[in-house]
């Protein structure tokens, strides 16, 4: 088992190197933070004296080199636009964009598979039919549209919720926290949605297709045959089986809904660190758009690390030897 | 009186080309502690008769007619939560591959607890200790150790003694066994039909044996019923069934096992195939077939008909037959 998680961490290693260097090579084209920094009016000599300043007359592997050498002591330089240090940057705005990921996810979790399970036993009922329905449109609208329609709705309309921001929040140490004031629970509720809608529809159809399947299988059919109760074949023989795909699924989406928080932090102003990347895109804002592709390079490949223990924990048959882990 | 009766039981599937009819007036009974085979091709409706007896015909199938009756009462209109108590707990039930019927997921151990506690008002420890019992019944070697392990972890021929060990461990009555060795080793086959044949005979079951190899129904039957598209052809005692079989198509199953005793130049085969349900023809449905096909085969569809030791659903017993009948 330990040797398993060390081999796996290894295997990431040259992932992030890759990720690194690509992230590092794209951004040397993106624009000139230099003419950014000075503004309309400077002399050549300011010029030069910045470029040298920000190391970027140095050769583009020298500047590899020292960012990946930075990189590891965890310090990922400072912020052109901000002039303040990168991890702090990140540091400050990560803890929104988590608990918004997070939220996202259980309510895709805790809404997509009962769902799922339902329109997977009940496959005709004009229930099913509407969840379908609803789900198709889900998976079809573009998550901007569906984060504009529901400020449309619940801000502009209703006036029940907050169309932009955090609301207050509670600093607990470097973390800040939204879930501990009503405006900041508010607040969450429609980014949230907005973010969890399309991963929640996809694990729905998911978990349906897998119940599908897995209901007209022998072992159902002989747990039928042996008087099983009901619940005991859909959610425990049943379920059960279907959670090796829908982990894998769920894991990898739990990823994207980090990186890709960036559209739903541009509809609802959130200040996480999506708003940061894009912000830092208009700024050629080179530090903070690459050490942000590591963070996210670095969240993929522990999902996928947690996904692979989590399959072992599932199904028995992966484990190696009798007695398992 | 009998354990199980079937009367004229009707089995249809609605499909868009009109209604396919799988079972037609299909009746027999099984006594207490009986071993019922039932033969016939792939498609004549054997494993389709236990799976309406345990009540669980694939949807869209569904019973359209007849009655199922066990120890006196029907069991073939109950709703589903009353007919889930008799499943299992008075009707157990063997299915072919022992590869797939178990829960990957889950150990034996754990199966098996689940099966006895929904049924038997026993606590957890207690089904468990019976648990191993039932493992070393079945014949697993080591069972107190090998109960927490998952199916993956035991050969083929073991998966169905612990298959069979969860069919019988909330003692039922009656045993559906649909072809519970067919997908075995021929060398585990005979160990395990052993096996189950010595368990029933011990525990009082009655069992409804759905099989096409003929030397398990001799060496474990006590009646035999043939099947032919959907409906029972020849029922009768094994012994009388196997050597003077009466009904033609009972005949030519019994003529195209190659025998051990003596050298046959070739086996005897039984030309053409099993109609289609969509294409069963008017009158007896084995009438294409048929060596001894007469003018009354293709108009009126043959009972069940006392042939001596047997009954056969075949003109070739009713009175006015053409002569040289009765063989």
């Amino acid at each position: 088992m330990f040797s398993f998680v060390v081999s796996r961490i290894l295997q990431a290693l040259p992932v992030m190197f890759v990720v690194s260097l690509i992230s590092f090579a794209m951004f040397a084209y993106v624009g000139d933070p230099v003419s950014i920094m000075l503004g309309q009016d400077f002399t050549e000599a300011q010029r030069t004296a910045l470029v040298h300043d920000l190391g970027l007359d140095q050769p583009f592997f020298i500047q590899f080199a020292t960012f990946v050498g930075n990189a590891l002591q965890g310090e990922f330089g400072l912020s052109y636009r901000l002039s303040r240090p990168v991890a702090e940057l990140i540091a400050d705005r990560a803890p929104a964009t988590l608990e918004l990921a997070v939220c996202a996810a259980f309510i895709a979790l805790a809404v997509g598979v009962p769902l799922g399970v339902y329109t997977g036993i009940f496959r005709h009922s004009w229930l099913s039919r509407f969840f379908l329905t609803f789900s198709l449109i889900g998976v079809s609208l573009p998550t901007f549209l569906i984060g504009i329609l529901l400020i449309l709705t619940f801000s502009v309309w209703l006036g029940w919720l907050p169309s932009f921001g955090r609301g207050d929040v509670v600093q607990i140490g470097w973390w800040s926290t939204g879930f501990l004031t009503w405006s900041g629970i508010k607040a969450m509720i429609l980014p949230a949605i907005t973010l969890g809608l399309f991963q929640l529809t996809l694990i729905m159809r998911l978990v349906r297709s897998e119940m599908m399947e897995v209901l007209r299988s022998d072992y159902i059919k002989f747990a039928r045959a042996r008087g099983l109760s009901n619940r005991s074949v859909y959610f425990g023989h049943a379920l059960k089986n279907t959670l090796v795909p829908v982990i894998t699924i769920a894991g990898l989406q739990l990823g994207s809904i980090i990186a890709f928080a960036i559209v739903t932090e541009t509809v609802f102003q959130w200040p996480g660190m999506g708003l940061l990347f894009i912000q830092s895109v208009g700024a050629a804002d080179i530090p903070v758009m690459a050490a942000y592709l590591m963070l996210i390079a670095a969240v993929f490949v522990t999902i996928n690390l947690v996904v692979d223990l989590l399959y072992y924990a599932v199904d028995p048959r992966l484990r190696v030897g009798r007695g398992g882990h | 009186m009998s354990l199980l009766q079937v009367k004229n039981l009707r089995v249809e599937f609605p499909t868009r080309r009109g209604t396919l009819v799988a079972l037609d007036d299909v009746s027999f009974d099984i006594a207490p502690g009986e071993v019922l085979g039932v033969v016939g091709e792939s498609g004549a409706g054997k494993s389709m008769t236990g799976a309406a007896i345990i009540g669980l015909l694939e949807p869209p199938g569904r019973i359209a007619g007849g009655q199922i009756l066990l120890e006196g009462k029907r069991i073939d209109n109950l709703p589903y939560e009353q007919m889930r108590r008799i499943r299992g707990r008075q009707i157990g039930a063997i299915f072919q591959d022992p590869l797939t019927t178990l829960n990957p997921l889950y150990t034996i151990g754990r199966q098996l607890i689940e099966t006895m506690t929904t049924h038997l008002p026993i606590g957890p420890g207690e089904a468990r200790e019976k648990a191993i019992g039932w493992l070393e019944h079945v014949g697993i070697p080591a069972a107190r150790e090998r109960i927490d392990s998952y199916p993956h972890e035991f050969s083929g021929g073991m998966r169905q003694r612990v298959v069979i060990a969860l069919a019988l461990c909330a003692e039922p009555k009656l045993i559906v066994a649909d072809e519970p060795t067919t997908a075995l080793d021929v060398s585990i086959q005979a160990q395990v039909i052993a096996m189950l044949k010595t368990l029933a005979r011990e525990k009082g079951t009655a069992m409804m044996l759905v099989t096409h190899d003929m030397g398990v129904i001799a060496e474990t039957a006590d009646r035999v019923a043939v099947m032919y598209a959907g409906r029972i052809s020849e029922i009768g005692p094994v012994r009388e069934l196997v050597r003077h079989a009466r009904h033609p198509y009972s005949k030519g199953l019994m003529d195209s096992i190659p025998p051990l005793d003596r050298r046959v130049e070739r086996l005897q085969q039984i030309d053409g195939s099993m109609p289609r349900l969509s294409a069963i023809p008017k009158g007896c449905p084995y009438n294409t077939r048929c060596p001894r096909v007469f003018d009354r085969c293709y108009v009126e569809r043959p009972e069940l008909l006392d042939a001596g030791t047997t009954r056969a659903a075949c003109w070739l017993y009713a009175e006015g037959a053409p002569q040289g009948a009765s063989v």
